[in-house]
This record gives C-alpha cells, structure tokens and sequence, in this order.
C-alpha cells in the first residue's frame, strides 16, 4: 500500500506517525485517507480542489504533476514539499 | 531646453550631421537619434563598457563623451565593423569560440578588442585579459572571449 | 562526448543568432523605437521605511512635455491572492505593492510614482516635481534583529505561516518557517567521533545582467496591450499583468526581445504594468528603462544570510547527524527561496539524520527574487565548509570524505525524498581525477580547496510548433526566451529527431499569441523541458512524412520506416528528407505540427569544483590561480554552451565569494550601487575556466539531457574559502571574503599567535 510521508511539523496531527500506510490509486485518494484515521490533515495540504499554493507533491522520485489526480501505485512514497523554482 | 547644437562627425566612415542638445551622451545620440543601438547602455556611468565605440581609433565609452565632442571626429560603431560581405575576423571568432551567451555586451568587446589588435597585433593573454577588463560580461565568466580574440589575432597575422 | 552516436547532439554547429548578436542589429528590450513613443521614469522612495501620507502629482502633471503621471491609485485594487506563477507562486498583494507603493515604502528605492514625456530627460526633470509626504520610520536591516519581537514589522498582514498554519498571530516579518526531520539527530551526534558547529553569514548580492530592465508598452485603443520586453518569461509577464490590472490574458500580448542577461532577476515584473498604465493615460507608447542604481536598489537580489550548521561524522568519516538553521532575507516582502536552501544543504551526502529549520524573513530591502539556483549557494557555503572542517580534524582527504558520503540514487534526502538517478559521486571522481587535482600547488600563501553543490533543476511545461517548408528546411516556433543559446540547442534536439542538419532549423522565439504556453527560461529547464516538446514535434513531423510517402508510393503506413533522415518504403524507395519536402505541397496538406512538455521533472544536478588560490597577506586579496568545473550535464547537446554555462556560472559565484555585496548605512541606503562599487569579477581578475562534463544522462529526456544552468553557481564560495584556509590559515565565515574582510581575519589571526 502507498505509504505517506508526513512532513514533519503535521506530525502533531498524526499522533507522531512519520510514515502512514494507507490505500488509494491517487494523490487526493492517499490524502483523504490519511485524514479519514487523522482529521485536520487535509485541510493543511489542500486548498479546495488543489494542493496548497507554494505545495508540491513528489511520488516517489517525481515531482508530480497531475496535482491531486496524479497516479500513486502500490509501492509508491508519497511527499509533500514546497515548490522549487528556479533562476 | 538649451537650443540644440549642429554637430558633424564621421561614423562608420560615413560625414554626418546631427542636431543634439548639449546635455545629451553620445551613446544617447547613437540610440535614439540615430538608430545605431548596437551601441548599448548598461549602466550610464562608464562602468560595464556595453557602450564602447572607438573615437579617432581610440576605445571610449561613450555614456561618458557628451554628443557635441563628437564634433571632428572619427568614431566607430559595432554597425561599422562587418565588410560588405561576411564577418569581420572577431566577429567570426567570437561565433567559433561560442563567445557569448545573451549577447549585450559583445558589441563593447568587440570594439574593445577591435582597438587592442589595431594597437598590439600580437598580445598575450595577460594583455588581452588586461586591456578588456573594462567591459564588463556577466555570462560567460570571459574565457571563451579571451580565445574568441586570440583566434582573431591570429587570423589577422596570417592575412 | 555523447555515448551514443549522435549527429548532431555533440557537436559545435554556430548559433542561429549570432550574425545579429556580433554585428549589432539583434534588437534588445531597450532598442525599440515605435512612433510617437514616450520616455517614462520613476519615482522612488529615498527612505528604507515609510508611510507614505500623501503623494502630490500636480506639478508634474503641467510640467511641460509630460503626457502622463501615474501612482499606485491606478492600479485596481489587489486582492489578497497568491497567483501561480508555475515557477513558484507570488501574493499579488505584495507584487503590486512592490510595483507601486501604496500605504507604505519598505526599501530605498521603491517605486512610488511614474511619468511619461516627450523625452528622457523631461520625465527625469519631470519627477522631481512630485511631492511626497513620508513619515519616516525605523528601518530593519539584519535578518536576525528583524526575527526578534521588538523589531519595526513591514507588514501588517504578514503572519508566520508554515506547513502547520499560522505559527503567530500577530504581524511579524518572520513569515514562513519551513522544518524538516529525518530519523533522530541526537543520537546521531552521540554516535559522532568528531562535531563541528558553525555559524555563517552571507551578503546580499545581485544577479548583475548587463542589461536593465526594460518595458515599452502600446495600451491600444480597443484595450489590447502589447508589451514589448526582455523578460526570461513573456507568458509569466502576461499572466502577472493580466492579475495586477485585473483584466484577462487575452488583452495581453507580450512580445520578448533579446535579452541580455537574467539569472532569475528578470521574471517578476516591475516596469511592465507600469509602462501600460502610463501609455493608457497618455494614449501614446511608452517605453520604460531601468537605471543601473535603480536596478540594484530596486529589482530582485538574493538574500542575504544567516545559517548555522551542525555535523557530525564517525572515525572513518562517515557522516553520523546533521543540522542547520537557515535565516534567509526576504527583503520587503515574503519569499525567499529559504526553503530550496533547506532541501539543497545537505543534498550532497547520505545524511541519516538530519533536522533543517529555516525562516523567511522581512528586512527593508528590495524584495528578493531567484538568482540561479536560488537558495542553494548560501546553504553550500555553510554546510561544505563544515566538511572542510570536518575533513581537517579526521585528518581526511576531502575528495575521500565526499566519495564516502556522497549521494546517489535511491539516497534519502533530510527532506524525505529518495534521489532518481543523478551524478554527485561521478563530479567528485572527475575532479579526483583531473589534471588539476594530481597537479602539486607550490609557493607561499597558496591553497586549493573544493566544494560541492546541488540544484534541482525544474520540468514545468512548453509549447513548440514546427513548420515544414519546401527546401526542406523547418521554421521552430518557441516561446521560451533564449537568454544563452537555447534557440541553437533546440534546433539541434529537433534536427537529431527528424535526421537533418542543424542548419536546416530556423528558430524564432515569438510572442505569447504565436505559440502554446511555455513556462520561464530559469530553473535549467529550457534544454530538458522545451526540448520534450521539440523531440514531441520532430516525433509527429516523422509521423506525417511516414504517411506522405506511404500515400505517394500508394503503400501502407506500416510498410514505411523513417531513419536517418530519410523515408524508406518496400521495394528500396526512399526520399530524403529534401525530396520528400519539396513534394508535400503538391500532394497534400501542409505538414506543420506541435509538440508540448509539462510530465516529466528533472532529477537534480551536482558539480564539484576546484580552485587554487593565491592570497596577499598584506591586501587580503585573493587571486584564482586555476579553477577546474566538473559537473553531471547529462547528455551536453553543444558542448560550447554547456561549457559557457559552467563557466558563467561558477564567476558568478567567484564574484559572490571574493567581492560582491550590498553595503548600507544605518538608514539602508545601499552605498555601492555601481558596477564601480558593486564589484563583479572582470576579464582581468580571472584566468581560464577549465570544464569537465561528466555525461550522467537523466533518463526522462529523450536524449539524457540533464538542465545545466544553475548548479555551477553552487559549489564556488565553498571551495574557494577551503582554499584561502590553506593558503593562511583563516576561516572565512562570512561572504564575501573581500580584502578588507580577509586582511582583517588574518590580522586578527596574526594577533593571537
């Protein structure tokens, strides 16, 4: 089952779990059932039907980019990181 | 406004007339009167050398020579140094050495290097490094440019 | 170089532009001249913190020769909403505010006011006739007095936001923490032989493009706009135009001239909204150019720093813990690239254990923007030179401690995230093996050094079109801004596709209604991303031919091969690709096809540089003797400006180390805002740059290109301190190391023996 990261200063929300294992076959689907066991962790990385301004998602090691509808496999990592730009 | 001065000059071997007022650069003259922004502005006080020209064979930037000194003079602009037909041998050089990168302050160079050839045919790479440090390039950290005017100078001693 | 046989990825051919880029004629932001075109220019707070009580324009309104004066009350209303610029997101509440003040100025040199007229020198003269009311206040001007409770805030709506949520309640110029965990950084340093704890800081500093920035804009009569300007971004400048005068894209068209020079400092926006709102009061064109003061006072610099930094390794050099607290100035308004500095510390190495805190900080300077690699250098500065000590404690080779540590593919950063296939052991045994390296270094007050660097690289989306013509020559139509040759390495991965020759390519880089969308020219993406697109072209272009000749030779599709640039049908036909494109208008449509990007990202590049130095005891200046850039470049399409980007790249972090810095008084008036003052390195200052690329091909690319652009800036202040220790025995912890700033170490060094 795809395990979920928890970026460090949600780990309050999480009871101190770093790692999740939860089902799902997308991004949106992996998160939703991470707040199904933790309420409240949704709402800091979603905003509306997206991630968060200034929130990107790797999975695995890509840096995702279908957003929420991006496909997570069974092995997959799933990260929540700031957005990286460039000069 | 001060009444505008009748100044004629040479450019490019070329007699021309043009009308100024005293306050303005000759790189400002170059720009906007007379269409020849090959010339650039990089930073109006004389600093970066993305305006060099050449005044009677001399390298000068000329954000810092007022329009009415071109009164009598020879001047030389990066339109000016191409033959009819083909590239000048840095020009030439500077496109086989991939000496540039965005490309602004390549006019400055090449006039600057045009000088540094017409008075040392021959220089190391201590004299060219030493005679371009006033152009300033921010992208390409100088070293294709200084074989860019290696490769030139020797073309020039063969012809 | 290139591993497989390419024709033409690997070679030199001469860039499509050059004739117009050494003979004058190609046309920058600043050269155009339209009829009827006015001059504008800008007013700009003389104090670093201000309310603006009231603003005056009266006079400068009837000066003779001006057409249009315009203020912050021109421009709608923002609304509190972050835009997403695809290349990170900007609160346009802070981006309109930094384009024009409204209740407040927060550094010298903001904009607070514009005027168009006849000529440049009426506006210049025209400006001073505006009057404006300031009620001076306190400026703040070091990132850790503005972290404190009692500093002056900048901005009332600025709270400490992190993943978490608001970690304040009230203003306060900290506003973003960013914090990152792996594994249990105690009992790594516990399992530590050897600890070193360290504190840096580091200058503000500028990108230092030769060109100003520039903007001439036409506000038409029927509303649409044409914006002509050097930007690294032209669809980045019509989605923030179309945001701060909130109106849609579609009215919006930018046209991108040459551009010389922009590291990251030319993608927001400043003068664009300006220059149109000063033509739509006037009804004229409007062209705007930046001054070179105006330009470092008042543009986008990087942050300067604070970071301290923990490590700990065993006997044998293993890296055991790290940490590191990053404060990063975010100038007026948030958004430092703080937290790219956090991802790249300790990017380099397998860190088991790790904890990053990292802050974005508000300090009355220009707010700061992405200058290559933005974040990483400051971040390397501090975390190599805490290996440099390390290394000397263990009595460690430094190239051994690198290889021993060095990250690679399936390495877990702190962050989290497991590295894909990258080439950080491959630039260490570059530089290990190199001439430079083996090379013994003699003589007094002489030392090498070497440091490491990382830099993401980033994917993001592009959008080609590619047109067939009868000589069989192709029209490439971009829209990504070529600030250093990407017009040429383009042309080259779609000539490699379609088996023709480089010069068979005609690129453009057009405007944003002539093509797709593409994402900025930064982020080291253009070669890798716009080149998926162009491979994605040449793909369908082969596609289309395919299906020509299989209908001239009245064959089946599936009977006809496309190689080496030619079509081959049963029965030995064959066209070349000449042939076949000198019959396509006689027998069909004509064949013009797209290709886009935007599902692939990149896996990060390292470089590892070298450089021995040469320090005058009695000056404290610091003379490069001899610098070697090995560097993973994936697959280098032309090797020339892979080399001219590794070579920019690392001067610009010379520049950084050795000289470059915003000096201020005590009411932050930067006091060096010249290239006299400001120092950047010269022709002179340097000898030759010598280049290694190391060939680690990244596997989303059709050709295993890997971005170069940003990364050699990483690695240079590193090495270059390491080296000054072992040519004097002095530690430089704070950038630059300038002369009076080196003397001054040595001296005090001299003191305590």
């Amino acid at each position: 089952m795809p395990l979920v990261y928890i970026p460090p200063l949600l780990k309050s929300l999480t009871n101190g779990q770093e790692i999740v294992e939860v089902s799902g076959t997308n991004v949106r689907e992996v998160i939703q059932a991470v707040e199904a066991i933790y309420p409240g962790f949704a709402a800091r990385i979603c905003d509306g039907d997206g991630l968060r301004s200034g929130l990107a998602v790797t999975v695995g090691t890509k840096l995702a980019t279908n957003g929420l509808r991006e496909v997570v496999d069974a092995d997959s990592e799933v990260h929540f990181l700031p957005a990286i730009s460039g000069g | 406004m001060a009444k505008k001065r009748v100044v004629t000059t040479t450019i490019n071997g070329k007699e021309t007339q043009f009308l100024c007022q005293p306050r303005q650069t000759l790189l400002e003259v170059l720009r906007d009167d007379l269409a020849l922004t090959g010339s650039k502005e990089g930073c109006a006080n004389g600093n970066c050398g993305a305006c060099t020209v050449l005044c009677d064979g001399k390298a000068v930037d000329s954000c810092l020579v007022l329009a009415v000194e071109a009164e009598g003079v020879e001047i030389e602009t990066i339109e000016g140094v191409a033959p009819v037909d083909g590239l000048d041998s840095l020009q030439d050089a500077f496109l086989q050495q991939a000496a540039l990168q965005c490309g602004i302050c390549t006019p400055g160079f090449i006039m600057s290097a045009k000088a540094l050839l017409q008075e040392q045919p021959d220089p190391s790479e201590e004299d060219i490094r030493f005679y371009l440090a006033g152009n300033l390039c921010r992208c390409t950290g100088y070293d294709k440019i200084v074989r860019a005017v290696q490769d030139a100078a020797a073309a020039r001693l063969q012809v | 170089m290139a591993s497989t046989s390419y024709k033409v990825i690997g070679t030199r051919p001469i860039r499509h532009d050059g004739t117009d880029k050494v003979t004058g004629r190609a046309q920058y932001g600043a050269d155009i001249q339209l009829s009827g075109m006015l001059f504008g220019d800008i007013l700009r707070s003389p104090h670093a913190h201000a309310r603006i009580k009231s603003i005056d324009t009266s006079q400068a309104e009837n000066y003779p020769g001006v057409r249009a004066v315009v203020t912050c009350a021109d421009l709608p209303e923002p609304e509190q909403k972050v835009a997403d610029l695809g290349e990170g997101d900007v609160n346009l509440y802070h981006l309109c505010q930094n384009v024009l003040a409204r209740q407040k100025v927060l550094y010298k040199g903001h904009a607070v006011a514009a005027v168009a007229a006849d000529d440049i020198h009426i506006a210049q003269e025209a400006i001073q006739q505006i009057n404006v009311e300031y009620e001076v206040l306190p400026p703040v001007l070091d990132v850790l007095e503005a972290m404190e409770a009692t500093a002056p805030v900048l901005n009332d709506d600025v709270r400490t936001d992190s993943m978490a949520g608001e970690e304040s309640a009230d203003p306060t110029n900290v506003a973003k923490h960013f914090f990152y965990e792996k594994g249990d950084v105690e009992k790594g340093f516990e399992a530590a032989h050897v600890v070193i704890e360290r504190e840096y800081r580091t200058a503000t500093v500028h990108q230092g493009y030769i060109e100003p920035h520039n903007a001439t804009a036409l506000w038409n009569q029927d509303g649409q706009i044409t914006i002509w300007t050097s930007t690294q971004g032209s669809f980045m400048v019509r989605q923030q135009m179309a945001d701060l005068l909130q109106m849609s894209e579609s009215k919006i068209k930018v046209v991108p001239m040459e551009i010389g020079g922009g590291f990251g400092g030319k993608i927001s926006v400043y003068l664009q909204p300006v220059a149109a709102l000063l033509s739509k009061k006037s009804g004229r064109p409007v062209k705007l150019v930046m001054d070179r003061a105006a330009i470092f006072e008042a543009t986008g610099p990087t942050p300067g720093s604070y970071i301290r930094v923990k490590m700990g390794a065993d006997r044998e050099g293993k890296i055991t813990a790290a940490e590191a607290y990053l404060a990063y100035e975010a100038g007026a308004f948030p958004g430092s690239p703080v937290s790219c500095g956090c991802m790249c510390i300790f990017a380099c190495y397998d860190v088991p254990h790790g904890r990053i805190n990292g802050y974005d900080v508000c300090v009355n300077k220009p707010r700061t923007n992405a200058y290559r690699a933005p974040g990483s250098t400051n971040a390397a500065f501090a975390a190599e030179s805490v290996v440099d000590e390390i290394c000397e404690r263990l009595e460690m080779d430094p190239v051994e401690f690198r290889l021993k540590n060095a990250a690679q593919e399936g390495t877990r950063r702190v962050d989290g995230v497991q590295f894909a296939r990258i080439g950080m052991r491959e630039t260490v045994e570059a530089i290990r093996d190199s001439e430079h390296w083996k090379a013994p270094l003699e003589g007094k007050h002489r030392g090498r050094g070497i440091g490491s660097g990382f830099w993401f690289n980033v994917g993001l989306k592009s959008s080609v079109t590619a047109i067939l013509a009868a000589d069989g020559t192709v029209s490439l139509l971009e829209g990504s801004t070529d600030i250093g040759g990407t017009r040429t390495s383009l042309s080259m991965q779609l000539a490699e596709t379609l088996g023709i020759a480089a010069e068979d390519i005609k690129p453009a880089v057009v405007d944003t209604d002539s093509v797709g969308y593409n994402d900025v020219t930064g982020g080291s993406r253009v070669t890798f991303s716009t080149g998926i697109a162009v491979h994605n072209a040449g793909l369908e272009m082969r596609r289309q031919l395919i299906e020509r000749a299989a209908n001239i030779w009245e064959v089946d599709a599936s009977e006809v091969q496309y190689e080496n640039g030619e079509v081959r049908g049963p029965e030995g036909k064959v066209f070349t690709f000449r042939e076949l494109a000198a019959k396509v208008h006689a027998t069909g449509e004509p064949i013009t096809v797209k290709g886009t990007s935007g599902s692939e990202n990149q896996a990060g590049a390292f470089g590892t540089h070298c450089v021995d130095v040469e320090v005058d005891p009695e000056t404290g200046k610091v003379e490069v003797l001899r610098y070697t850039i090995a560097q993973d470049c994936g697959t280098a399409i032309h090797p020339a400006y892979v080399e001219g980007q590794m070579q920019g790249g690392a001067v610009q972090g010379i520049g950084w180390a050795l000289n470059e810095e915003y000096v201020y008084d005590e009411q932050g008036a930067m006091l060096n805002a010249t290239f006299l003052d400001y120092r950047i390195p010269t022709c002179y200052d340097l000898p030759m740059m010598d280049t290694i690329i190391v060939e680690v091909p990244d596997p989303q690319h059709p050709y295993g290109v890997r971005g170069v652009g940003e990364v050699p800036i990483v690695p240079p202040p590193a090495a270059l301190v390491a080296a000054i220790y072992q040519a004097v025995g002095v530690r430089m912890r704070e950038l630059p190391a300038s002369p009076p700033r080196l003397l001054h170490q040595i001296l005090q060094a001299e003191a305590v023996e």
